[in-house]
């Protein structure tokens, strides 16, 4: 794996509505809470498939959620960046605070939302065209850049996520040629291009062979340097090694909330053990 | 017939009624293959018959002159250039006009109307309208057209001819947007695209050659289609280009040359039928090719 550097276009202050990207220096120790979720339901149609959450994503900390399937977070990652505003029929209620505004408020501009809080999927979703206008795609939308000014955030999204070395030669080259590996790298430097301040990893390696996830779980482990982010997984042993803090979801409702040391060698509640052991799920 | 379930033989089991059925099943198996056989065998001869025939024929009246000369009166010789430009002009703008609106519709049936009812009743209309007789739409263009206007003209052949080639784009682009995965178009919006750039940059560059095959499947059609201009541009002898009067084409050409007593204008009717299939074959060997490329 190739090393992963700063470049000199590190993470540029921002000076948006909701407030820039805080320098690194005070990563250590700041206990700032980036994303805040406030008696949070969600319905498919008549169907509520969250129950009254409430949960923290700290600042530049990585929260891993899990559960079995249908428990709901990968609905709740949904609502952080509203992308269920897509499909009519589903709804939020409640309060999903983004340094101090609420996303779920109608008056907010989506797009600029989505900037904010960027998404991985669970397959590697490349655009069909080159690695370069892969990156370029998401930077143009929120921005105009000079081509150097554009070189250099693509080569420093690709660097960040532990890509560069690889497909520096051949930026021009179509995406869909790259491996499933790559490809999800490559998607999660789009996400990083735009800058956001919260990346939202949706089951990003089930998709993966073992060493391509172990890059992307080693990519998450330096991201959150930068970025706040919240990874739903299905793997507990990947969620202990890749968060810190995890969140445990059962029926819509969260169980438990703990740093990762905590929920997993000594949970409070008893579905969380059950869980954690492999009793269901 | 009862089973045997130990393996031990079947004392019911009558050898003779099994042999028959045998034998009939051997029967069966044959007459069917036989009959497939043949009805295949009848399909291939039309076809090579036709195929072949046009080819010699065609091959046979095939001359420099046919691409130099515009059509004279019988006798005289001449060619069929002006009734080639005609065509070619007349497909070109019904595809110019026709390709974009196809595919904003068939963009909208399966972008912003999926699952709509009045998403479904656009789908069924275009249907229809794919496999209605082509002869319907010169009638309908003819009375929108032709007769408020006072007279043939090639742009009344023109529409005729776009609204033949409209259902296929349609069809064709709502078919190749349905293929993209929805993470593709979820991974766009979560970069905060708004929806008509996901449309236009992600989706429409993901179905590109789909939507290309569909429009080269859809110029090959409206090519040979004679009825609907019959009743719109109407067919010119001389080299007339001018869209706002009657203007030639090659399949109306091809139809009044064939039933001509004339045998150097039935000669030229052979030549542009060949032309004419040689050019949707290719056209269709075109399409294939990209449609092999995004499977």
């Amino acid at each position: 794996m190739p090393p992963l550097s700063e470049s000199p276009a590190d993470l540029p202050k921002r000076n948006g509505a909701f407030g820039g990207l805080k320098v690194r220096e005070s990563a250590g120790l700041n206990g700032d809470i980036r994303v805040q979720v406030k008696n949070l339901d969600f319905y498919y149609g008549d169907n509520k498939a969250l129950k009254n959450i409430n949960f923290d994503l700290p600042d530049r900390r990585v929260t891993g959620m899990i559960g079995p399937s249908g428990c709901g977070k990968s609905t709740l990652l949904r609502v952080l960046n509203r992308m269920f505003s897509l499909y009519p029929g589903q709804r939020a209620t409640g309060e999903v605070l983004l340094d101090n505004r609420n996303i779920l408020d109608d008056s907010l501009d989506i797009n600029d939302l989505r900037a904010k809080v960027g998404m991985v999927f669970q397959k590697p979703t490349p655009f069909p065209m080159s690695i370069r206008d892969n990156i370029a795609f998401g930077i143009n939308l929120h921005e105009r850049l000079p081509k150097a000014a554009m070189d250099e955030r693509i080569e420093w999204a690709l660097t960040r996520a532990a890509l560069w070395g690889e497909v520096k030669d051949r930026l021009n080259a179509s995406a869909m040629g790259l491996s499933g590996g790559q490809q999800q790298r490559l998607c999660i430097a789009r996400t990083i291009a735009v800058r956001p301040e919260v990346i939202l990893f949706d089951e990003p390696t089930s998709a993966l062979d073992p060493i391509s996830t172990l890059k992307v779980e080693e990519l998450i482990d330096e991201l959150k340097r930068d970025f706040t982010i919240a990874i739903v997984t299905h793997n507990m042993q990947q969620a202990a090694r890749c968060a810190d803090q995890v969140a445990f979801f059962y029926l819509g409702e969260m169980i438990e909330i703990a740093p990762a040391a905590d929920l997993f060698t000594a949970p409070k509640e008893a579905k969380t053990q059950e869980y954690i052991t492999g009793r269901f799920g | 017939m009862s089973v045997s379930l130990t393996g031990s033989p079947d004392p019911h089991r009558d050898v003779t009624v099994a042999a028959s059925l045998g034998r009939r099943r051997k029967r069966a198996d044959l007459t069917i293959a036989v009959l497939s056989w043949t009805a295949t065998a009848i399909g291939l001869i039309f076809l090579t018959s036709i195929l072949v025939t046009l080819f010699i024929k065609g091959f046979g009246a095939m001359a420099p002159s046919v691409f130099t000369e515009v059509t004279k009166p019988p006798g005289s010789g001449g060619g069929l250039l002006n009734a080639i430009i005609g065509s070619l002009i007349q497909v070109g703008l019904a595809t110019l006009i026709g390709t974009p609106i196809g595919l904003l519709v068939g963009t909208y049936l399966a972008e912003y109307a999926r699952g709509s009812t009045f998403g479904n009743i656009v789908r069924f209309v275009s249907d229809i309208l794919l496999s209605a007789p082509s002869i319907l739409i010169g009638l309908f263009v003819y009375q929108l057209l032709v007769l408020p206007f006072g007279g043939f003209s090639g742009w009344a052949g023109v529409v005729a001819l776009a609204i033949l080639i409209i259902p296929i784009v349609v069809r064709t682009t709502e078919d190749m947007l349905s293929l993209i995965p929805n993470t593709l178009r979820e991974a766009a919006i979560g970069l905060g695209a708004p929806k008509w750039k996901m449309i236009v940059l992600i989706c429409w560059r993901a179905a590109l050659s789909g939507v290309i095959t569909g429009v080269l499947l859809g110029v090959a059609r409206i090519a040979g289609e004679t009825a609907p201009l019959l009743f719109t541009s109407l067919g010119n002898n001389t080299a007339q280009y001018a869209l706002n009067a009657p203007m030639p084409s090659l399949p109306i050409t091809i139809y009044s040359y064939a039933g001509s007593p004339f045998q150097d204008w039935i000669e030229l009717a052979w030549a542009g039928a060949l032309l004419i299939t040689l050019a949707v074959l290719l056209l269709n060997i075109l399409a294939r090719t990209l449609l092999r490329g995004i499977k």
